[in-house]
Parts: structure tokens; sequence; C-alpha cells
């Protein structure tokens, strides 16, 4: 398919010359933590995202990496405005979400678009595929005629390779990757120039996932989208991404185009994720030098003082690294790490040592103590 | 990166591996058409369906085909009922379930007082779910769409509905007989108001579950108004334990509909014939003719009964786990 | 290397690849376990049967790290579940001969299957919280193996849990005894459950998916932890995953599954550097890798699971498969044997590279 999958794709009339679709500036996420009875009394906070900075360009794919519990995922939502951010700014072409009203918000939804994760649960899976498609449309009043609205749709089928029968039919009559293709096509079809992509293949058997990537590149070829995608796969986001952001307990630890990235990680954390990453390849697993951490992931209603990694960093230093935040800096051209030593470590001066593990509970151990995102409708 | 033409390429490769795959005609099998065949296998709801049709069978044609009159007090006519000398015979072959105590043939009677029954029944069940799934539904939305306010509203409506669980049926029941004489409709009012706070909670619980839900937050994303995220998405979702309920209801509301009758709250003509108020009557008389409460009695039970298979037959039916 | 708390600490260096081949001279001729045409039958009500294993047979050596592989739906898992006889009775026909140490375990009643459960085979699970009990202390569960196995006395029992949590690395043992299931992070519980497993030093150990659940930087102390305790206890590891990155790493002979039977057979190296079977092919070109350039398209496998012809009316595969001949549907492909390098496969059109390679690999 060559042609956009409507008329008036926005896209076409934007120059692509990587200008930033989307600017980002000192996000943070907190959840409060109540305890309590009869008056719920807020007794912390769960910090899922916690000064976050970045630009995506567009027509870019911006891929954010991370473990469970770093709060890609939260600041995915917090960016599209699903989680209402606590502070900072989210600025899409030039317009500032965070203080957007309820219905011009609603307005530009339709050119900011997102993917699930898990293609069963997102799907309403009392509404056939046809009613699916529809109903983004008929939100944004897309479509003058019927006809004019039918034909959007199969254009959209087309585009993500279902066949046209899969409209009178339910999502629990298709497998795993059909229905991620059904996601995207609900995505699609709004014509959206900005694309959320939360773990869009994680949930999908091995080979398929190969297909649904490749449908996501050339989709963006096509069509002119830009991507954030989000994912835990290293690999796979390689893959796809021009710019990897790496995020640890709600920061970003490292931000570089993906082939410096992966040539030469800076942030001892990457550095221990891209080598803990299983490879395909005997000889290569024999032969790689694993970086081990220590322990669990602290809890991020406790992140730890000065640079969140410090407890569990092989490289740690006594000075700095205990009370001081590390600002995310530009150490070579387009790439940006958060370290205090990261010239030492990559240079070889500093050297890695074992690490004492430190047992961590999980968030929500005591009794009684309530977690809740407000879901901003 | 890539080639034109990605659509083409991609569909080709899908439309082969769809070789040995399913068929490409045919309607989409949504998730009721799925759960009402499923129910069609189910020999409880068959047995239920069955001894429900029966009924319902006889209330609608019964009363057209009974040899006699409800009202006749023939025995007394012809001398053959005499209650003060402990006489009411039983079943004979002119009158299959003998007289009752004012001389009436009982068969007639339980024939036409099966409508009355199933229609408080209903009625009061009706009004039940329609005010408690309003108050349900409107607590239920507004606190999985509505942010701060609409959980404030949900907290309000449901502590007027936890009222209304802390008052004992039975009072409830007796209010509103003293604030509106006793009546047919006391009687199916007095039993909706007890099935409201099920409804409601009911109704509402599983409003918030599915509000929850992430094909919710998709509709959000996809920037659908709340409104018809709620109707269209959430309420649709949010039935399958409302009609399992219903189903329950129609079952307990005629058995406490008959126990408000036998407390003398129904309906005081004594012309209209209902299996509760024919209890009732029946007390006084249980040494000379215990058939007179048994046979309502059993009629009352066995349609709870068929309600009750139907209703655990649904629930099974409509089980998402069981979803393909 | 032995194992202490600060074995679960950070090190870096390479792993101890050469270590790998010191386990297997152990071997001696009869295999520990011998899969022979297992097969597995859901009757259903109101269903059609599905053969969820249809045909499945290997063999683990003393010692040996065997991996099965496949995607979902191939029956890897209901294999192992069928081995251990954890299947339920009704609705389900198992067929075929799993011989441990001699006994055809499919054979076994209840009570000479649970005497072998947990002592001579343990099972670690997926989710480490479905598995284990979350109204029972940890202690309390691993000294509860302890005590039906080994006959230990309680006294005796706890102390070993403590030091059994120890050898898995969980800090401070003494306290976690007294801790709930859940208040402890993924990664530590599956230690927990590690440690269950290894409690009686079983002969065999059956790890089905142990790190899927977990993130990768724990998944990689986990599979370190378990390749570790494997060599050093010469227990026997059977490794079902789909990952094949985890496989690379981990198994001396890999199985790959596909619809209910094995459909590739080969030592790792050799199934990496030249596939046969045109699954193994596809599987391993559509995955992303993290060594490759970015250029490199992926190459998927088109259609799904779900696309698959029934075995008996020819190759699973064929539906999918870019290799298929007018051979391929029809008739079952039967398994091809190689004799060197010792490998086998179940297709009549394979990717088989040209002579001189083979020379090579053998």
């Amino acid at each position: 398919m060559t042609t956009a999958t409507h008329d008036s794709h926005p896209n076409e009339s934007r120059p692509s010359d990587g200008a930033p679709l989307l600017t980002v500036r000192d996000l943070s996420v907190y959840f409060p933590i109540t305890r309590g009875l009869l008056f719920d009394r807020v007794v912390g906070h769960v910090k899922a995202v916690d000064g976050v900075d970045l630009t995506i360009a567009r027509g870019s794919t911006y891929g954010l990496v991370g473990e469970s519990g770093c709060g890609k995922s939260t600041l995915g939502r917090a960016i599209l405005q699903l989680v209402p951010p606590t502070s900072g700014s989210v600025r899409f072409d030039g317009v500032e979400l965070t203080t957007l009203g309820a219905q011009p918000l609603r307005a530009m939804r339709r050119r900011m678009q997102m993917i699930f994760q898990d293609p069963m649960s997102s799907l309403d899976p009392r509404q056939n595929i046809e009613s699916i498609l529809t109903e983004g449309l008929s939100a944004h009043g897309i479509g003058a005629s019927r006809a004019e609205r039918r034909d959007i749709i199969a254009r959209t089928l087309d585009a993500v390779g279902l066949p046209q029968w899969a409209l009178s039919r339910y999502p629990h009559e298709f497998s795993g990757g059909q229905r991620q293709r059904i996601g995207i096509a609900r995505a699609l079809v709004l014509g959206p120039e900005l694309i959320v992509a939360d773990e869009p293949v994680s949930a999908l058997d091995v080979s398929i996932q190969a297909q649904v990537l490749n449908l996501l590149d050339e989709l963006q070829a096509t069509l002119g989208l830009t991507y954030l995608v989000i994912a835990h796969d290293l690999a796979a986001v390689r893959h796809i991404a021009d710019v990897v952001g790496v995020m640890y307990l709600g920061t970003l630890v490292e931000e570089a185009a993906s082939d410096d990235l992966y040539a030469q990680p800076l942030h001892p954390y990457t550095r221990a994720l891209m080598s803990a990453v299983p490879v395909p390849d005997p000889e290569v697993e024999d032969r790689r030098e694993r970086i081990l951490l220590a322990g669990d992931l602290p809890s991020p209603a406790n992140p730890p003082a000065g640079c969140r990694f410090h407890t569990r960093c092989p490289w740690v230093q006594p000075t700095r690294c205990r009370d001081e935040r590390p600002q995310l800096v530009e150490h070579r051209p387009g790439h940006r790490v958060a370290c205090h030593f990261v010239e030492d470590i990559a240079s070889g001066r500093l050297q890695p040592r074992q690490r004492e593990v430190e047992l961590v509970r999980p968030v929500a151990d005591t009794a009684d103590v309530a977690v809740g995102p407000d879901v901003l409708v | 990166m890539s080639v034109l033409s990605p659509g083409r390429k991609v569909e080709k490769l899908d439309r082969l591996a769809e070789l040995a795959a399913a068929s490409a005609d045919g309607r989409g099998v949504s998730l009721w058409r799925e759960a009402a065949r499923r129910l069609r296998r189910n020999p409880s709801a068959i047995a239920g369906a069955v001894i429900l049709g029966i009924f319902v069978l006889i209330a609608a044609i019964g009363p057209f085909f009974v040899p006699y009159g409800p009202t006749e007090t023939i025995g007394v006519a012809n001398g053959e009922v005499r209650p003060a000398a402990g006489i009411i015979p039983g079943p004979s072959a002119e009158h299959w379930l003998g007289y009752d105590h004012l001389g009436r043939d009982e068969f007639s009677r339980m024939v036409v007082g099966a409508r009355q029954t199933l229609l408080v029944g209903v009625v009061a069940t009706l009004i039940g779910m329609t005010v408690g799934c309003l108050i349900g539904g409107i607590a239920g939305a507004a606190h999985g769409l509505g942010g701060r306010w609409g959980r404030r509203v949900d907290t309000v409506l449901m502590r007027i509905v936890d009222m209304m669980l802390a008052l004992p049926s039975l009072l409830l029941a007796i209010s509103i007989a003293a604030l509106l004489g006793p009546s047919l409709a006391t009687v199916m009012i007095a039993v909706g108001a007890i099935a409201v706070p099920i409804f409601a909670r009911l109704l509402r619980g599983s409003m918030i579950a599915q509000a929850n839900a992430e094909y919710v937050l998709a509709a959000t994303a996809l920037g659908v108004r709340k409104r018809r995220i709620a109707l269209g998405h959430i309420l649709p979702n949010s039935l399958a334990p409302v009609l399992v309920q219903m189903t329950l209801t129609l079952a307990t509301a005629i058995i406490e509909a008959a126990a408000l009758s036998f407390l003398g709250l129904g309906n005081p003509d004594p012309s209209t014939p209902e299996w509760g108020k024919m209890l009732s009557d029946a007390q006084r008389y249980l040494e000379i003719s215990p058939g007179l409460a048994i046979y309502p009695a059993i009629a009352i039970i066995i349609t709870a009964f068929g309600f009750t298979l139907l209703g655990e037959a649904m629930r099974e039916a409509l089980d998402p786990k069981l979803r393909a | 290397m032995s194992l202490s708390t600060s074995d679960s600490a950070t090190w870096v260096g390479a792993t101890s690849a050469g270590a790998r081949g010191a386990n297997r001279g152990s071997r001696s001729g009869a295999p520990l376990l011998e899969v022979t045409d297992l097969s597995v039958t859901f009757t259903p009500r109101e269903a059609p049967a599905v053969a969820a294993v249809d045909g499945v047979s290997f063999t683990v050596d003393e010692g040996e790290v065997v991996g099965l592989v496949g995607e979902s739906g191939c029956g890897k898992s209901v294999t192992s579940l069928a081995i251990m006889g954890l299947l339920p009775r009704r609705g389900v026909q198992v067929g075929g001969r799993a011989v441990f140490a001699g006994q055809d375990l499919l054979t076994l009643g209840d009570a000479a299957l649970r005497d072998i459960r947990g002592r001579e085979i343990a099972m670690i699970f997926q989710d480490p919280l479905s598995s284990l009990n979350p109204v029972v202390p940890i202690g309390v569960q691993v000294a509860e193996v302890l005590v039906r196995h080994r006959k230990l006395d309680r006294a005796q029992a706890r102390r070993e849990s403590a030091e059994l949590l120890e050898r898995v690395g969980i800090p401070d043992p003494q306290r976690r005894l007294r801790e709930y299931p859940h208040q402890l992070s993924g990664g530590m519980r599956q230690r927990a459950l590690i440690a269950m497993a290894v409690a009686c030093q079983p002969r065999l150990l059956i790890a089905d998916e142990p790190t899927t659940a977990l993130d990768v930087t724990i998944q990689a102390q986990t599979l370190d932890l378990l390749k570790d305790l494997v060599r050093s206890s010469g227990t026997a590891l059977i490794m079902i995953t789909h990952d094949l990155g985890v496989v690379a790493g981990m198994c001396d002979t890999v199985n790959v599954l596909y619809a209910g039977r094995v459909v590739e057979t080969a030592e790792r190296v050799p199934l990496f550097a030249n596939p046969y079977h045109p699954y193994t092919v596809g599987l391993l070109g559509s995955i992303p890798r993290l060594d490759r350039a970015r250029g490199d398209r992926l190459t998927p496998i088109p259609g799904s699971v779900r696309d698959q012809l029934p075995w008996p009316e020819g190759c699973a595969f064929a539906p999918r498969c870019d290799r298929r001949t007018d051979a391929c549907i029809g008739r079952p492909p039967q398994l091809t044997r190689v004799v060197v390098p010792p490998r086998t496969h179940r297709c009549v059109n394979p990717v088989v590279p040209a002579p001189a390679t083979l020379e090579e690999v053998s």
C-alpha cells in the first residue's frame, strides 16, 4: 500500500526535517501511597517517573528500555496524558499537553495514539472488528459518509495485513499476532502522527514478534509515523529504534543513537543490562563477559539517595555516588549519560567489584496500603 | 530501511498461511452467541427452562381451561364443604385437588394463582433490578470515570445503599405496607426494594472492575467520549453478573412475596388467588386438609428451583474464563 | 567454585565455559531418562480431542543439560507434566514410555510417584508466586521437602533449610525462613523454589520456563545459579523454554518441538551453526539479536501456530514452510538420523549444508 490511509493525512503537509515532534521536560509522576481505615492519609509516594527529559524527532523511533519498575510504561502513559503527570511539561508539536482542557485534549488524541501490550485485554471482547475500527472515526468525526469511513477502514486493514472478512469477527476468534494487528489498525485508522507502543510484541510468540516488528517498520516508512517504543527486550528495541533511552527507577540513565549505545554503553546499568541479554549463539554466550547485578531492584517508593543505581553499581565510588544525583549530560555527541564517573569507567581506570546483596521488599508488602493511579479521562 | 508496497507483501504471506485455517465466510461469533450455545447444551439450563416454560404456559393459558371459576364457592353451596365441622374434601374425580376452605376448586385456584404469583415475582424483580442498576450503574460509572468528584458521588450513593441493606428486610416490607396499605402492589414494591441494594452493589462492583480494564484505557486513548465509554464499553461487559442475579432474584422474589402475603401484607381481596396467600389461608386448616398448604408450597418451591437452575447455568455460560 | 553469599553478589568475568565439558565425563552408558513416543491427548467434554503431545522422544544423560525449545502450543510443558505424572487422570490419555533409572514413570502408581517426586526428580515452574503456598512461611515449605524425603526431624530440617537458602544466594536466610512468599521479590522467590527443588539432591531437575517471568538482569542471576548448582552436583537438567538465547547459554543438547513432536535434535553448537529443519531456521532468522547489525531484516515465519496440518496428514509445519514440496503433504515426515555429528531432524527437505561444513562440525 503506497498511499496514506486516508486523504487528509497530516504528515503530508508537514516538513519531515527531523524537527522535534515531542519534547518532554522534567516529567514526574508520583503515585500517593495511602493508608488508613476511614480517612486515607498519604504516607508516601511511589516515584514512578522522577524527572525525565527527552525529545523525539519527527519521523524517528525512540526506544525506551528498562526492567519492570523502572517507570517506562508510566512514562508512556503520562506523555499521552492517560495518567496525570505530577509535574513537568509535555509539548507535542508545540502544544503543551499538561495544561490542555478536557475537550481540546480529546481532540488532540487523534494525532497521538497508543498500542498496548496485551492485545486480548486491550480490545473490548464484545465489539467486533468493524465496530472497534469505526469507534475512533466516530469519536473524531472523521469521514463524511459511511462509504468514506468504510473505505478508510478497508485500507487500514490492508495496511496491517488483515483480511477483509475480519470485520465481522470478534477478537477472541483471532490469534495473538492478529489481535495485535487489530490494535495497530485501531491506532492507525485515525491517521496519527505519533504512536506510543507499550511493549508491542512481548505478549506474542517469538516467530510472530518479527512479523509485527516488520509491520511497524513498514508502516513508519510509508506513513511517516513517529514512534515511542517501550520494551524490555533490548534486542528488539535495537532493531527498530533510532535513539534508545535506558530507564532505571524512574529516571533516564543513558540515551544515545541506537548503534552508539550498543557499540559502547557508558552507564554501568546499561552495561549490566546488555551483558545479561541472552544471545542465540553458543560461542558468543560462552565467551561473553557477564556483569551480574546483586539483589533486586530497589522499591520505587523508597529510591536510594543520590544516584539511584549506587546500591547495585559495580563501580560505585565513596564520593558523590551516595549523595549527589547525577544529571543526564552529553559525554559524546548525541550520547547522554547520567553518571559521575563516565570517563573513568570507560577508560578502565575504575574497575568493577563485588557488591553485597540488599534485600528489597515489594511495594505492596504492608497491609491496607493503597497505591492507586488516577486515570485521567 | 524498507521497500514500498508493504501491505501487499504482508498480505500475501498471511494469505498463504491461511490455507489450512478457518473459513473466510460467515459471520463472527460474538460472546453472547457463544454463551447461548453453551447454555443450550447445559442440562441444568434445559431442565430449568422446561420447568419455567411449563409454569409460564400454565400461567398464560391455564385460566382459560380450568373446569371451575376460582371464586365459585361451589362446595359450600352444595354442602360438601363444612369447615366448621372439619370437613374439607380432598382430591376426587370432579375436583382434582379437592376443595379449599371456602368451597372453591383448589385445582382451578392453583392454575389461576400461577399467573398472579409469577406476575408478582417478575414485577418485583424488575423494580429491584431497574432501581438497583440505576443507582449502581451511576455509582460505578462515576467512580471509574469521574475522577475525584466521581468517587465522592459513588461514596454517597453507596452509603445510601448500605443504609437500605442495614434495614432488616421484613421491617422494610412492613413499613412499606404501613405506608401503602396491604395490596399486591405493596408486596411487589417491598420485595423489589429488598432487591435494590443487591443489584446496586453488584453492578457497581462489576463496572468498577471493568473501568480498570485495559480496553477502557484504550478507548480513552482513542479519544472516545466518557459517556460512550460508560454505556458502550463498561456497561455491556458488566451485565453478566446482573443477568445471573436476575434469575436468582426471581426465585427468591416469589418466595419472599409468598412470605409477605402469608403475613397478611398482600392483597386482602380473597378472590384473586395467589399461591402465597393460599399458603397463608391454609394454615388454619392444616389438620383438616394439609394439602391446601402443601400444593402451593410445592408449586412455589418448584418454580424457584427452575429459576435457580437457569441462573446457575447462566452463570456458567457467561463465565469469561471459558472464553476461547 | 563454591557457593556462598558472596557468589550472589556482583562479579565480572567470563562464565566458566570450559567447565561445561567437565560434567559430561561422568556419563555412563545408559541414559538417566529415556522418553519414547510420549503422547498426551486431552479429551474434553463436548469438544474434539486435542493431541498436545504427539510422539515425543528424547534422552537425558547423567549430568546433561537438555533443552526442550518451542513456542506456545508445541507441547513442551505438557511433556514435562506427563513425565512427572502431574496431569489430571480424567480427560487425559498418556501413551508411550518415560524410563527413569530403569522404571517407566508412566506406569507407576501415585504412591511410587510421590516418592520419586522431590527426591529423584524435582521441578521448577514458571510463576514462583503461584507455585508457593502464600499462607505458609518459606522456611516451612522448604523444610517440608526435607522432612518428607530425607526424614529429618524439624530442628535439623530448619538448619538445613537455612543452609539451602544461603546456598541459592538469599541473604540473611535465618530471617527469610519466617517470611511469606509475598514478602520476597520475584527473583528471590524463584531462588527459594530452586532451593526446594535441590533440597534432596535430585538426579534430574526439570525447569519449566523458570525465568520467563523475571527481568533480564534477574534472569541472568537465576540462570547462573542454576548452572552452578547443576554442574557442582551432577544433576541433570531439562530446560524448557521458548528463548533460544537461554538455550544457547545453558544446554548441551537441544530438542526443538513443533505441534507436539520433536522436529530437530542436535547438540547446541551444531544446532545454532547449522540448523537443518526449516522451522529452526525460521526461528533463528526471526529473532532480533543484540549482536547483529541494525540493518539486517528480520525474516519472520509467516502465519501462526494455528495454521498447522494434523501430523497424520503430513508435516504440521507445511502451511508455513517456504521449502514445502509435494512430499510434505500426505504422509507425516519421519525422523532422519545423522550419525556424525549425532543429530536428528524430521523433514524431507531440510536445509542441509554442503558436505564441507558437515565435516567441520563433526
